[in-house]
């Protein structure tokens, strides 16, 4: 990692203030990503994933709010930036993709308008360029016959067709940074593969970085160089996407490499059980003493259940936060 | 599409109602404040009369004619002012909530706690009868329906993913509340205009029969009933007709009003193209 990162976390923690307490939803949280990069942040559903994509642009609303550390982008701090400073950020440099293209989309409006709308917005085209534009965007992201589509709301769209639409939106400014939460959850696996082909390969084209955030560790190697895992609102190891599933270090991220199955595999051929990691994870405000996963853990000792541990750079490269890493 | 009956009747009866309001001068027989002539006072309905003469001898058909124009007038004009009023509050305070939210919901309740015709009267009272002044009373009156239902559809769009997606893309306020809160309402506040629209023509003919609207002897609905009072049992014909107008209008606006909501539905709007 050299130069100048584009986005820049630093020991980001996110409070949870349900009006008689505050508890911590997410903290230390610490990575950088760099121009044209693509990094994954992956962890179970409430382990503070979404809402670290959400203060990283800005629009953590209460009950949460950032209650300590540092986002830059491109060296400045976001949260020091003005409102309106702040919105023209959104959409123009940072965009964002959204799970559920079904909602995503304003349904009375036709998809062209809501891509036009980009330009005026942020580029000050006037209309009649931003329509021409919006159906060069359409074909972009291989909708057939744009100039047609356009005019189509977004309920005559499939879900897949949806979902480039939401691309074309969340590219159209040419943004620097596309922020992809769970951008293929709710489309089918075949549909599924199309649009993340597609998204890389744009982002690819136009240099574009992508944060992208699912709980599916497969998904997520496969689309991003490195990958950062998240458990109970601390990330606990940050690896390159290889390394990740060949050595994986802290015992949550072997739990999760171990319980994915593997084509061929005595458990995918219904011939042995897929291994899990026993236990649930904890509510937010009932986390653990020492480390997190220390209750589920089955290399736990007594260090893990008093201290926190600190985060270990590893000789291989990437970082891990384990008392007892490989 | 299958055409729906009660767009087409009731979208009939107030293109009909607008027609003869603006074609008022070619349609009307005579003059209906001037032409008043004793000699033909009280003249039932006939080829001559169409709707008879009242105790001046004015037409009555002519007086129906011309005032189409001012309950049509004051219908959409006031309820326009009571749909900017209501959707301005009632969207705002269901988007931005918090504190204004509070402000507009206490308006909201005191206007549903005070009847819309007592306030409305009372404005009148202290603006005096005119056209402007009722305009303007039952324009202020008659909002906190549209405002209650403005604020319910922020409250519930505002949680949509499209408008926390358009916040992520960088929208402002103003353009959130235009571009996605407001189209997506649009439905159910058209339809409650539509029948406020209704209402509207009833207040007038009600505040007008009270002597408070539209002055003698220029011709509103309402007045006209008003005049008629005294004579219901010897001339019907005076209240008959100027009763049918304002049925009929406010029949034509609710069936309008009914036949909007269905394909208003943006669902819908597929299955017509």
């Amino acid at each position: 990692m050299t130069g100048s990162p584009l986005i820049e976390v630093e020991d980001l923690s996110i409070d949870l203030d349900d009006g008689s307490r505050r508890v911590p939803a997410a903290e230390g949280i610490s990575f950088r990503i760099d121009r044209g990069e693509t990094f994954g942040l992956v962890g179970e559903s409430g382990c503070g994933k979404s809402i670290t994509a959400l203060a990283l642009i800005g629009l953590l609303r209460p009950p949460l709010s950032v209650s300590g550390g540092v986002i830059r982008f491109e060296g400045r701090e976001i949260q020091r930036l003005s409102a309106a400073a702040q919105r023209s950020l959104r959409g123009n440099r940072i965009a964002m993709i959204f799970q559920e293209p079904m909602t995503a989309l304003n349904p009375v409006s036709p998809v062209g308008r809501q891509i036009a709308e980009m330009f005026v917005l942020h580029k000050g085209k006037s209309w009649r360029e931003a329509n021409q534009l919006a159906v060069e965007s359409l074909a972009s992201v291989r909708v057939p016959a744009p100039e047609r589509r356009v005019k189509d709301y977004p309920h005559q769209l499939s879900g897949g067709m949806r979902q480039r639409v939401m691309i074309a939106i969340a590219l159209a400014c040419g943004p620097d940074l596309l922020i992809a939460d769970e951008p293929t959850t709710a489309l089918d696996v075949t549909v599924q593969a199309e649009i993340i082909e597609l998204m890389r390969n744009l982002c690819a084209e136009r240099g574009t970085a992508i944060l992208m955030i699912s709980h599916d560790l497969g998904l997520v190697a496969n689309v991003c160089r490195r990958v950062a895992v998240m458990y109970a609102g601390r990330i606990v190891e940050e690896r390159s996407s290889a390394d990740i599933f060949r050595a994986p270090s802290h015992p949550y991220t072997q739990g999760l490499v171990d319980s994915l199955p593997r084509l061929g595999s005595r458990a995918a051929l219904g011939r042995s059980r897929l291994k899990e990691i026993a236990g649930v994870v904890p509510a937010i405000t009932n986390f653990p003493d020492g480390c997190r996963f220390n209750p589920r853990c089955a290399q736990a000792t007594d260090i893990c259940r008093t201290a926190a541990p600190k985060t270990d750079l590893l000789d291989a490269g990437g970082l891990v936060r384990c008392h007892h890493h490989a | 599409m299958k055409l729906r009956a009660n767009l087409v009747i009731g979208g009939s009866l107030f293109a009909l109602a607008i027609i003869v309001g603006l074609l008022a001068p070619w349609l009307a027989h005579t003059d209906p404040v001037m032409d008043a002539n004793l000699m033909n006072a009280e003249e039932p309905p006939s080829w001559t009369w169409w709707f008879g003469t009242d105790g001046q001898g004015r037409d009555i058909y002519s007086r129906v004619v011309y005032g189409a124009r001012i309950s049509l007038t004051v219908g959409i004009v006031s309820q326009l002012i009571n749909s900017i009023i209501g959707v301005g509050l009632g969207l705002s305070a269901g988007y931005f909530g918090g504190w204004w939210d509070d402000v507009v919901n206490a308006l909201t309740n005191l206007m549903l706690a005070i009847p819309s015709l007592i306030f409305a009267l009372a404005i009148m009272a202290v603006l005096g009868p005119g056209l402007t002044s009722l305009l303007i009373a039952l324009g202020l009156t008659n909002w906190s329906f549209t405002c209650r239902l403005a604020r319910a559809s922020a409250l519930s769009l505002r949680n949509q993913g499209y408008v926390q997606a358009a916040t992520v893309l960088g929208y402002g306020d103003l353009r959130i509340m235009i571009t996605q809160l407001l189209p997506n309402m649009l439905g159910p506040i058209v339809v409650i205009g539509t029948l406020g629209m209704g209402s509207a023509v009833l207040s007038e003919a009600a505040l007008s029969f009270l002597g408070l609207g539209v002055r003698p002897p220029f011709p509103s609905w309402g007045s006209m009933l008003s005049e008629a009072r005294d004579q219901i049992t010897t001339a019907p014909w005076l209240s008959v007709f100027p009763g049918l107008a304002i049925f009929l209008t406010v029949l034509g606006l609710n069936l309008l009003g009914d036949g909007l909501r269905d394909i208003l539905d943006p669902q819908s709007r597929s299955r017509r193209t």
